[in-house]
């Protein structure tokens, strides 16, 4: 039984994190500040969980906000309280590199319905003293920013720089310029889309239902009732990490490679080496995911179409937008293909809003963003200087 | 239309190693206006329209290479293609469109120009005139496909795939009802023509040509 006593200890880990992060600050927000959701319901009480680095200037016009990814959190550019692993962007977010911790303000927050110290399903409900669980409501990407814009106001802070972020992220910059045009001085969408595609759906469909197949799922009860569905989680990394990679890396990674042992064993057991780390990806994660977040971050993203929230038509939801936008996709990215980020550049040029498109050569697919890819650091620098030299910011904050 | 003679080039300027013509275009945009540089390439003419002009200047290249540079300098270029790409852009976004150096390698020139003239009030078009005595004469008398400082490519890896002469391209702004409001031909070291030559002495010696046109109203 020690499993199973061990399965209990991850959960309860989960849910204190879900109510008191570590390293982190919070923002409670009360009945008297609830959160409009699109679901139709006030909610609150609610916490957003941020982490900041660098100092926000004296005209407060230095601010940058990370968004981070569906399984991302706010630690962008420093240990990571539970895994111990460098921060996710540490890549980017630094003194001296592209996102220069000299230089700007950078702020970074957990998403409503993460599991890292904003509130989600791992939170406790204050009526009932025990986790949401599935009565926490379901949340859109749109709830994610406003929430956000929420921390902000808390913050101080009226006008951001800049908005950054890939993947789910990158959707949270374009809900960003959409929503608050006048708060976004630029903006750089990196690796996503202004809608998710049936295919990606479709693979988000696979993992919830992974999960929900664990029978210690227990409808999603497993906060309460004891268990956690770790083999259900797992599996849904696994298929997701898959969609992350592209054949070339995972290719060239692994080949058809096997896994400590000279010759395959004629049985189930991990005989490739592909296996072997997709096992891992799936066992180190849910270590510090909760299951029932995952369910409700892939549903905002699947949610997610900008362009039905303003009549079917994308160009209107960036109509006469002042901000400065720049758009990167990856060569190689599968789940988030070149395509559709020609689509946010072809609205963006049809509302005639600023905007610069790079495609960055890499074999890396969708996880290329997070990685060690020069050419979009170049990128990403460049512009930030050009839009800091409009803003009027100094070398010095 | 006047071909104008106010326009100074880099004769006056010989310490300057930017492209004539791309002076010569940034001459004929105004101050602090909307720029669109279609095949911008490297952002040199972005570059020297935003230092010389104050403008709000947007590219588009075709080379991913060219792109990322002029990302990563600050420009505001995305990576497009001059045939599929202008469609997208509404009527007026702009106060110039540029294209220079690029019509021959369009596969549409005529739409390409007539989007170029419906996006912006003012289009500018740079190109290299196939009826220079240079190329007309590698053809009549060596019988051999031209090959030029300005068309250095041969005829199986050329990516200008419609040559035009200044002669040519006078009669496609008739046809697309275009003003030409002003021209300067540039003959091969890069000195502007004569004003008051005839056009058929700048068909013959003019190496390039820059056209600034409107739509006629």
């Amino acid at each position: 039984m020690a499993t199973v006593e061990l399965h209990g200890e991850t959960a309860r880990a989960i849910v204190h994190d879900a109510d008191q992060p570590r390293d982190s600050s919070v923002a409670y927000f009360g009945a008297d500040k609830p959160l409009k959701l699109d679901a139709g319901l006030e909610f609150a009480p609610f916490q957003i969980a941020y982490k900041t680095y660098g100092t926000l200037n004296a005209q407060r016009s230095n601010a940058v906000l990370v968004c981070h990814a569906l399984t991302g959190d706010q630690h962008v550019a420093s240990r990571h309280p539970v895994t111990g692993k460098q921060g996710w962007w540490e890549t980017l977010v630094g003194p001296g590199k592209p996102l220069d911790t000299t230089r700007y303000f950078i702020v970074c927050a957990n998403v409503i319905g993460g599991c890292m110290g904003s509130t989600g399903p791992a939170s406790t409900n204050p009526l009932t003293g025990r986790p949401w669980g599935l009565d926490f409501p379901v949340v859109t990407v749109r709830d994610i920013v406003r929430a956000h814009a929420m921390l902000l106001d808390r913050l101080g802070i009226d006008s951001l720089f800049a908005v950054i972020g890939g993947s789910m992220g990158g959707m949270q910059v374009l809900q960003w310029a959409a929503s608050y045009p006048e708060r976004v001085f630029s903006a750089l969408p990196i690796a996503c889309a202004t809608r998710h595609s049936a295919q990606n759906i479709a693979f988000h469909e696979v993992g919830r239902q992974a999960i929900m197949a664990d029978p210690e799922w227990r409808g999603g009860r497993y906060h309460l009732e004891g268990g956690n569905p770790r083999r259900g989680l797992a599996v849904a990394r696994m298929g997701a990490h898959i969609t992350y990679l592209s054949d070339a890396a995972l290719h060239r990674k692994f080949g058809r490679k096997f896994q400590d042992r000279e010759n395959p064993t004629f049985s189930f057991d991990a005989d490739f080496e592909v296996e072997s780390y997709l096992r891992h990806q799936g066992i180190s994660f849910v270590e510090r995911f909760d299951a029932n977040s995952y369910l409700y971050l892939t549903r905002a993203m699947d949610y997610f179409d900008l362009a039905a929230d303003y009549g079917g038509v994308l160009a209107n939801a960036f109509k006469r937008s002042p901000t400065r936008f720049c758009v990167i996709s990856f060569t190689s990215d599968w789940l988030f293909p070149t395509s559709e980020s020609r689509a946010i550049v072809h609205a963006l040029n049809a509302s005639s809003a600023r905007v610069s498109f790079a495609e960055v050569v890499t074999d890396k697919g969708h996880d290329a963003f997070l990685l060690d890819e020069p050419e979009m650091f170049a990128i990403v620098r460049g512009f930030l200087e050009g839009a800091g030299k409009a803003r009027g910011l100094g070398h010095q904050p | 239309m006047t071909r104008t003679g106010e326009i100074a080039t880099n004769g006056a300027h010989p310490s300057t190693s930017a492209r004539v013509d791309l002076l010569l275009v940034s001459e004929m945009v105004e101050s602090g206006a909307r720029v669109l540089d279609v095949g911008c390439g490297d952002g040199e003419l972005l570059r020297i329209l935003s230092e010389n002009r104050n403008v709000d200047g947007r590219g588009i290249e075709l080379s991913r290479e060219g792109v990322n540079e002029c990302v990563a300098k600050g420009l505001a270029v995305i990576q497009g293609d001059a045939d599929t790409d202008l469609a997208d852009y509404p009527d007026d976004a702009f106060d110039y469109v540029v294209l220079s150096q690029t019509l021959q390698a369009t596969r549409n020139p005529r739409i390409v120009l007539e989007h170029m003239l419906r996006i912006g009030r003012h289009a500018i078009v740079s190109f290299p005139n196939f009826g220079h005595w240079q190329v007309r004469l590698q053809l009549l008398l060596f019988g051999h496909m031209p090959r030029t400082e300005m068309l250095p490519y041969h005829w199986y890896d050329t990516p200008n795939i419609h040559h035009c002469t200044i002669k040519d391209f006078r009669s496609l702004c008739k046809s697309v009802n275009a003003k030409m409001e002003k021209a300067v031909a540039l003959n091969a070291w890069g000195t502007p023509l004569r004003l008051n030559a005839p056009w058929w002495f700048w068909n013959m010696f003019g190496e390039q040509a820059v056209f600034l046109l409107s739509r006629s109203s």
